[in-house]
Order: structure tokens, then sequence, then C-alpha cells
């Protein structure tokens, strides 16, 4: 399947990161089998299913959480062993998770560097780290906050949303995923989060978005991959496929519809 | 975007024109003012707005300390309360609180609490005192109070192992710490030939230093000239960090509120040594900075730094406000917890190290239960969290002082101790209340909390 679909690809080169035939159970469960995955860089790549079908597992093990039983992982080309999310973010993987793992008493820019602190002997070098994130955030265009010293309780559900992105871009990162973005918020929120995931798009980043919202799917998404219980059930560019389509490979794992590329695992 | 760097230029107007998400009004009581402020005027409408919404500060404790000051002053026989001997005398009184409440900032912003620093501190202080006994062991004041808080950081290093190894409730391991260190307290006091009371008060220079720590006082001149030296060390730190800041277009509070900030640092500094170098003694001289007030400023100095300006005081923060998010960070939440527990009790020996020398001895009275519940009493009425994620060590002197406040004042009302118990648990009550008030108005404009 890997090779039939690596004609109808929309990007021609090597994807940012490509899995290949990931197996991951826990005990009698089978959670993943063989599953591919292409990411490439510059697009975003909606991954669906619906629940159970594996994709926060697929996550983990892109982003270092668990790591897969079999299978390969290649990131630019190389192959790569990401064993802790450490790992992961070495190679410019980060991941914003549906909880947004945001400190609500530290204020944005000690939340943005968290962990990751910047000294200058011994103490924390605030200044440095404020221009950091106020570049970030402005590149990001995220503007709506009022001050970036600001504790992240006053923020808006869609600001903390904004404030976890540019978070995991600050790093550099080459790959950002993205857990149930758009979980949360309201219709305005919603529209400042999508617009920001196009600019990482834009920017060159390599974005992958879990999301149940078939609505920002198919706002946002360049390629759309299906999970149906453990297996890629499909993955193709996002204008071969309707919410219809979409929907039946998320709840049947098949495809009985004309006009839409089929493409089964095993 | 302005090629004048400043913080305006994160709002380009086309943007925020738009913008539907922001909820100007409510966000405004949880923005700290200074935050915000363009000048001095935005920065007390924003402090008003913060405080109409629960979010106080340091506010209740200040206006509770005046509070404190007038009722005893017009109450008290012969208007004492204000005068300079009593004054200095509260300031010895509250030092013991102050310096545990200091000490339980650590757990208590951890979201942790630890009840076992008055005994653990007891301990610490008892070695001390029987080390420099001259009839026993002799040892140098220096070496035997290196002995006593490496015993306070070595306890407290193993209630934090026990709290996060095991995963046993802070309340549980310190409350068996408590008890331990109340036993131990007791048989450190019953060696030697003391019976149970070794004191302070010989002859021997090291008993006389340990004595001094809490008695002794800067000759007047010199108080002055330190004084001098800190205030100006500490405004023009403040002043040129809070300009360079304006200049390069961080966030930064307008230039008159660094003045004021600098200037009432200054007026504090000259206020303390004014009354201090008064001659305080009915007969003879007695005048000058006592030694124990440039202890407790040098504990507060430190905690503080650690505290606000380092990766360690960061993550006690991140911790008590979200563990999770702490722990995808990358932080050692282990590390970081089992050290905030030794900082806290090692903190708690230099307190009862001044309470030692307050006492002029150790003794078997020494109330560790009750000294600990006073410590986190201060704490919260000085605005530090019960919830953890919010607090500071200067919140511990500013809560210290309150409560040495009705203790001193009750004091010289001839009151005996059940009022003054029931006054300062009322005062607690209170705090508390502002605390969890605070908690449910900052609580509101959040999306994960409920």
């Amino acid at each position: 399947m890997a090779a039939a679909e690596a004609s109808n690809s929309p990007a021609a080169e090597e994807p940012l990161l490509k899995v290949r035939g990931i197996d991951k159970h826990f005990g009698p469960v089978q959670a993943l089998y063989h599953v591919d995955l292409d990411l490439p860089a510059g697009q975003v790549t909606a991954l669906c299913g619906d629940n159970g079908a594996g994709k926060s597992v697929l996550t983990k093990c892109i982003s270092g959480v668990i790591s897969p039983d079999h299978g390969q992982v290649f990131f630019e080309g190389r192959p790569v062993h990401i064993r802790t999310t450490r790992d992961a973010s070495r190679l410019g993987i980060e991941t914003v998770y549906q909880d947004l793992a945001l400190c609500d008493n530290l204020d944005i820019v000690q939340n943005m560097f968290l962990g990751r602190e910047r000294t200058r002997s011994g103490l924390l070098d605030e200044d440095s780290m404020e221009r950091e994130a106020a570049k970030t955030l402005a590149t990001l265009r995220v503007t709506t906050v009022r001050s970036i010293r600001q504790p992240v309780a006053s923020l808006s559900g869609g600001q903390r949303q904004s404030v976890a992105i540019a978070k995991a871009v600050l790093w550099n990162s080459k790959l950002v995923i993205m857990d149930e973005p758009t979980a949360a918020l309201g219709v305005v929120q919603t529209k400042m989060v999508l617009d920001l995931i196009r600019r990482l798009r834009d920017r060159g980043l390599a974005v992958m978005v879990i999301s149940h919202n078939l609505n920002d799917i198919f706002d946002v998404a360049d390629r759309i991959v299906v999970l149906y219980l453990g297996r890629m059930v499909v993955h193709n560019r996002a204008s071969s496929f309707d919410r219809q389509s979409v929907v039946e490979y998320m709840t049947t794992g098949d495809l009985g519809l004309s006009g839409v590329r089929r493409s089964r695992a095993n | 975007m302005s090629d004048v760097p400043e913080r305006t230029e994160l709002v380009e107007p086309a943007e925020a024109a738009t913008d539907l998400t922001a909820a100007p009004e409510a966000a405004a009581a949880e923005l700290p003012p200074e935050v915000v402020a363009q000048s001095l005027g935005d920065y007390f409408r924003g402090s008003l707005t913060r405080i109409r919404a629960g979010e106080s500060g340091v506010l209740p404790v200040i206006v509770g300390l005046l509070a404190i000051m007038i009722v005893f002053e017009t109450v008290s026989p012969g208007h004492v309360f204000l005068s300079a001997g009593n004054l200095v005398n509260l300031f010895q009184q509250s030092a013991i609180f102050m310096v545990l409440a200091i000490a339980e900032c650590f757990a208590l912003v951890l979201g942790e609490i630890d009840l076992s620093i008055g005994y653990v501190g007891a301990c610490g202080a008892a070695i001390t005192v029987q080390l420099v006994q001259p009839v026993t062991t002799n040892w140098p004041w220096w070496a035997a109070i290196v002995a006593g808080l490496a015993f306070c950081l070595v306890f407290g290093a193993i209630q934090g192992t026990l709290i996060t190894k095991l995963r046993l409730p802070s309340f549980i391991v310190t409350l068996a710490g408590l008890l331990i260190g109340n036993g131990l307290m007791l048989w450190i006091l019953l060696l030697g030939p003391f019976s149970g009371y070794p004191n302070l008060t010989g002859f021997s220079d090291n008993q006389k230093i340990l004595y001094q720590l809490m008695w002794g006082t800067i000759d007047p001149n010199v108080s002055w000239i330190l004084m001098g030296v800190i205030v100006a060390g500490v405004g023009l730190f403040i002043w040129w960090g809070d300009s360079r800041r304006r200049r390069s277009g961080l966030v930064a509070p307008p230039a008159s509120l660094t003045l004021i900030k600098v200037g009432l640092i200054a007026l504090v500094g000259v206020v303390v040594v004014a009354i201090c170098d008064q001659n305080r003694a009915a007969l003879g001289t007695l005048q000058g900075v006592p030694w124990v007030m440039v202890i407790v400023l040098a504990v507060l100095a430190a905690w503080m730094v650690l505290f606000q300006r380092t990766r360690y005081g960061r993550y006690i923060y991140a911790i008590g406000g979200n563990p999770e998010a702490a722990r995808r960070a990358g932080i050692n939440l282990t590390l970081v917890r089992i050290i905030a527990f030794s900082l806290c009790s090692f903190t708690a020996g230099i307190g009862l190290l001044l309470f030692a020398s307050y006492l002029g001895g150790m003794s078997n009275n020494v109330q560790g239960g009750q000294l600990v519940l006073y410590a986190v009493a201060a704490a919260v009425i000085g605005g530090t969290s019960l919830f953890g994620g919010r607090g500071k060590p200067l919140h511990g002197v500013l809560g210290g002082l309150v409560i040495g406040g009705i203790y001193n004042g009750m004091y010289l009302q001839g009151y005996d101790v059940e009022p003054q118990f029931i006054v300062t648990g009322l005062v607690l009550l209170a705090a508390a209340t502002i605390d969890s008030l605070s908690r449910r108005g900052s609580a509101s404009g959040s999306v994960t909390r409920v």
C-alpha cells in the first residue's frame, strides 16, 4: 500500500517524518498494526479516527512518550530512535497536548520557556527570554494578548492554545503535533487557532492535527489520514475526500462510495 | 510593525480590531497592574480593579498591620506600643514566626505542607546549644551552627524522599516528623549535666556569640552606613534593571513607579534605623540595629533571589501550579520536591536558632507544634496560598509581623494567652478566606479550572 500511495502523494520529495510498519500492543490488545505514515514539511496532515482507533498511541510513538514494538521511524531520511520526549525535542518534534500543559500561575514567557530557561551567571535571564518570546508571538501574529507578562490564568481558551502552540514553535521545531487543538474553543477562537496552524505550515513546518471536527479538518488540512482499529486505512490529499467518505472510513474502515481512491492496509 | 520597539507592537491595530476573543474587562482584573500600566494613573486604576476582583496581593496584610498599630497604640497603657523599645522588642518576638513562615513557603508553594519544622528546627537548635557548652563538647559557635543546620537539612531530605518516592502525603510524613522531632529534641536536651536546660548565658565566647544573634546590636553609626549601603545597592539594582527593560521595550513599570518603589525602600530603611538608634534602655544605653534584623533580612534576600530569579525557584512555582505540565517540560519533580523539603527544614533550623538565642538557651518547653501552626498562619496571612503555586518569602515576613504584633499588643494589655490564641485564629480565618475568594476570582477566567 505504501508503494501505491507514494506516487500519489502530494509531496514528491522525501517527507520530513516517515513511519514504516509500526506495531504496538498493550498486553493482548493490538493497538497499532503495521502502520505507515508520511508527514511532509510545509503541509498540514489531519489524523482522523474514531475513539480507540489508535490515534493517541501513534502520536505517542512519534513524540517519544511510548516506544513501538516493531517498525522504523525516519526523520529527514535518517532512521531515528525516539525513546523519550527529550529525544523528540532534540529532533525538532514538539507536541501540543489537548490539556495544553500550561501553568496557570506563571506568565506567558515563563510558560514558553518552562524547563528550558535561559540563565546568565546562574540567574534567570528574563530579558532575553521575554524578547525571544515576544518575537515568536509576533511572527505567529499572536497579537491579542495584552501583555506577555500576564499570567496564563487570565487568558481565553484560544489565547491559551496560541501560547501552547507558540511554545512548541519557539524551539525551532520542524514538526508540531496537535491533539484536538480546537476541541474546547468557540467559533472565533477556533478560527484564530486554524489561522495559526496555517501560518506554521507557511513557515515550512510539518503539522499533524488530531481532530474529530470535520469542519476544521477540511478547513485546514492538506492531507488526511484515517486510522481504523489500529490500521491505517487511507492516506491521501484532502481534496480527494468529502465529508461522507471520511466518516465512512472512520466508522467502517472501508468505503462504499465511488470516485475516491481506495486504499486499505494489509 | 513599528521600528521603535515597544510592547504595544504586540497589538497590531487591524488584528486588535477584529479580536473578539479578548474580554478586556474580565481580563483586566487578573493582570498585575505593573504589567499593563503605562503611567502612574494606569497603575493605580489597575490596582483598584484587581482589589475589587479579590486579587489583592499584600494589601490586606499591610492594612492589617496598620490596623494593629493604630488599635494597640490607642489602647496600650501609656501608648507604649509604638515606642522604639517596644517596636524593636516586637521585631525580636516576631523573628521566629517570620523565619518559620519563610521556611513554610517552600512546602506551601509546592502545594504541600510541612508540620514538622517546629520540632525539627528545635532539634537543630538543641544540637547547636549543646555543642557550644564549655563543660562538655565546647565546639566553636560556627561549627555548632553548621552541625545543627546540617541535621535539619538531612531530616528534611529524608521527609522529602519519603513523600516523593513512597508517594506518602506530606501531611502524614511531616506529622510523623513532628512527633519524632519532639522526642529527639527532648532526648538531645537531656544529654549532659544540664537537666534539660542547656543555656547560652554562660561566659564562653561561643555561648556569647549565639546569645548575641538575638540580643546583640550593631553600633548606631555602623547601622546607618550598613543601611545606606543596602538601600543604595537594592535601589540602584531595581532602578537599573527597570530602566534597561524600559529602554529595550520589555514589560516594565513606569519610571515614576520605580522611583516610588525605591523611595519606599529607602523610607523603610531610614525609619527602621532611626527607631533602632534611639536609646531603648530604661537604664544605661541600648541602641543600634539588632543583629537579628540583619539575619532575617539576609534569609529573606537569599530566598527571594532563589524563588524569583533562579530556575529552581521557577520549578517550585511550576510544580505548585501544574505538576503535569512541569513533568512534561522535563523538570525532575522528585529532586525539586526533596530539595524544597530540605531547605524548608534548613530555614526552620535558622528560625529556631534565633528562638534559642531569644530564650537564652533551649528548654523542653519549646512548643514546636504550636510554632509550626503560627508559621503556616503567618505565611497565609501574608498572602501565600494554601492551594500551591502562589506565595513569596516576603509574605512570611509580613505575616510574621502581624502575628508578633497581636502577641505583643495583647501582652501589653495584660491579657493572658487565651484571647491571643482566639484573635490569632480569627485573623488566620480572615486571611484564608481572602485567599480562597481571590482564587475563585482568578479561576473564573480560566478554561481548565472548574
